[in-house]
């Protein structure tokens, strides 16, 4: 369980708070979305949930992080790394560049926790089948294509199998097929293994699809948080330049323009729409 | 300006086979989406344009020339290329001075470097960041420069690898309405995008690659409508498009007035019928 309480963070220079007093309860398994526009504290809420914020980007703290009641600011980030694994934004920035073979730069966090050999293998060909990188494992990390790349920097982190796994807008190299994969890769290791994923994403379709729950940032405040229908149909959406999905636009509009009845909420996924508009 | 690959088939050297006898013609003024999974070679494919690759078999025309006899530098004068990640393209100190390198490479004028850079600057929404370090910019601004850099080339080709990557939903409209700009000031425009409903938007013809060879091409609608031909090529059609289809719609949408429109038009005949019926 995570637990975050009162939460701030300012960048050294910074005039703006990144976070704002953040509180926020997250129980073990659940597939938590996290949505706002560029710059409302997306991604310093993954640094601070992953120990980046306080350990290696230094600004004003305030407030705290329990990850299984243990305070992330007291542990070292070797410590962490065990429990908590961040995937980020930029797959370019999390490869080793130390490792010659997608295989090996798996390995690589393996090996620093000091996993069995035999062990380490068995969870490499085990990451690599759920990311759909088997067929790659001898190619060198430079030679994949972007989404490739993403995959990779996802299946090193789910070799580690944390508790925790924070991942800063995984699909964003990705095409759709491969978007669709990896969603159902982390909701099943949310259902099965109990993994308490905290993802964010600019693809609100996704997480309509795939979310228990969403958290909606502003200006590092968190301005909603519920059901992903709940939040992701919300005027305050649009108000704080989130977006809606296509799905509620479509059906808002019909509505507006008086095709179909003002019957209940708007839509956030496929099967909503074509219910709200059949 | 036409665009000609004929017949180019390429190979990194590691020996993956990337791209496979490709010919694809685009015409001037034209704006057109390579779709298709990861890997499938669009990037490949974009950086024969510009020269940054040269066909291992086949040729590539720029207008009138030949890739593998031009210099990069000359390429530039007329294709810009926006990187997929802008961290490949980013690498002077300032976000004026980065967007002013190419102007500058191609001999401008300082009178005339400076004012197509503050246009180009202005076009993104950049003008107040442009003392800044390009790296204390945020990832999605980053984007922004490398997309300002390209407009102030001002060639009459413009490449865009994944423009919208990494973008809130302002920024996506602000890449949609710089697309829309340079449409209408006749550039011809090709894009890599995975954001299908970004492609339907503002591309009006799209070209499905998959494993290194050109599927299916033709106008946006009608590829966007054969469900069978993009699952072949791992691409999923855009959400207005399975709503449509899932409601049994006839067409294939491209924008949220697209889809209304299409709606009211096939609901009209069922409500009359119904209230035929009824009475």
């Amino acid at each position: 369980m995570i637990e975050i309480a009162n939460l701030g963070f300012s960048y050294p220079g910074a005039r703006m708070q990144a976070l704002d007093g953040i509180t926020l309860t997250i129980p073990s398994g659940q597939f938590c979305g996290v949505v706002g526009a560029n710059g409302s504290g997306k991604s310093t809420l993954c640094y601070a949930l992953s120990g980046f914020i306080p350990h290696f980007f230094r600004g004003v703290y305030r407030g705290h992080v329990r990850i299984a009641d243990r305070l992330v600011a007291e542990r070292t980030l070797a410590d962490l790394a065990g429990d908590v694994g961040l995937v980020f934004e930029n797959p370019f920035n999390q490869i080793t560049g130390a490792r010659l073979t997608v295989a090996e730069e798996i390995a690589f966090g393996l090996e620093n926790l000091a996993v069995p050999v035999k062990e380490m293998r068995r969870r490499i060909q085990e990451a690599l089948a759920l990311t759909g990188l088997t067929e790659l494992a001898d190619r060198s990390p430079y030679a994949l294509s972007g989404g490739q790349q993403q995959r990779l920097a996802v299946a090193s982190m789910i070799a580690m199998k944390p508790k925790v796994l924070v991942l800063d807008e995984p699909s964003s190299q990705l095409d759709p097929s491969g978007t669709r994969d990896l969603f159902e890769t982390l909701k099943t290791l949310t259902s099965n293994a109990g993994l308490t994923l905290i993802l964010t994403e600019h693809k609100l379709d996704w997480l309509a699809a795939f979310a228990d729950r969403v958290i909606a940032l502003a200006a590092g405040r968190v301005v909603l948080d519920g059901t992903p229908r709940e939040v992701l149909t919300s005027p305050v959406m649009l108000e704080n330049g989130i977006g809606q999905t296509r799905y509620t636009e479509a059906a808002a509009r019909c509505r507006h323009a008086g095709l179909v009845k003002e019957d209940g909420s708007l839509p956030v996924t496929l099967e909503q729409a074509v219910e709200a508009l059949r | 300006m036409n665009l000609h690959v004929d017949h180019v088939s390429f190979s990194y050297a590691s020996g993956v086979r990337a791209l496979q006898d490709v010919t694809l013609r685009i015409s001037s003024g034209e704006s057109v989406a390579l779709i298709g999974e990861n890997g499938a070679g669009k990037t490949t494919l974009a950086k024969h344009l510009n020269g940054l690759l040269r066909p291992g078999e086949g040729r590539v025309l720029v207008g009138d020339w030949d890739t593998r006899d031009c210099t990069i530098a000359r390429l530039a004068t007329r294709v810009a290329y926006v990187f997929q990640n802008p961290d490949e393209q980013l690498f002077e100190r300032t976000v004026y001075t980065e967007v002013a390198f190419g102007p500058r490479n191609l001999g401008w004028t300082p009178k005339d470097v400076e004012a197509g850079v503050q246009q180009a600057l202005a076009q993104v929404g950049l003008l107040h960041a442009a003392d800044h370090h390009p790296y204390d910019l945020q990832p999605s601004q980053r984007r922004l420069v490398t997309l300002a850099a390209a407009l102030a080339m001002n060639t009459p080709l413009v490449v865009l690898d994944e423009p919208t990557t990494g973008q809130d939903a302002a920024g996506v409209e602000r890449i949609g309405a710089l697309v829309e700009g340079l449409k209408t000031r006749g550039r011809t425009l090709i894009g890599i995008s995975h954001d299908l409903d970004f492609c339907a938007l503002h591309f009006d013809r799209l070209v499905v690659v998959s494993r290194g060879a050109i599927l299916a091409e033709g106008p946006t609608e009608a590829i966007l409508g054969q469900f069978n031909l993009l699952g072949r090529a791992g691409v999923e059609p855009p959400p207005l498009v399975r709503l449509a289809d899932a409601l049994g719609l006839l067409g294939a949408p491209r924008s949220v007035d697209g889809f209304v429109e299409l709606y009211r038009q096939e609901r009209k005949p069922e409500e009359s019928d119904h209230a035929h019926r009824t009475r």
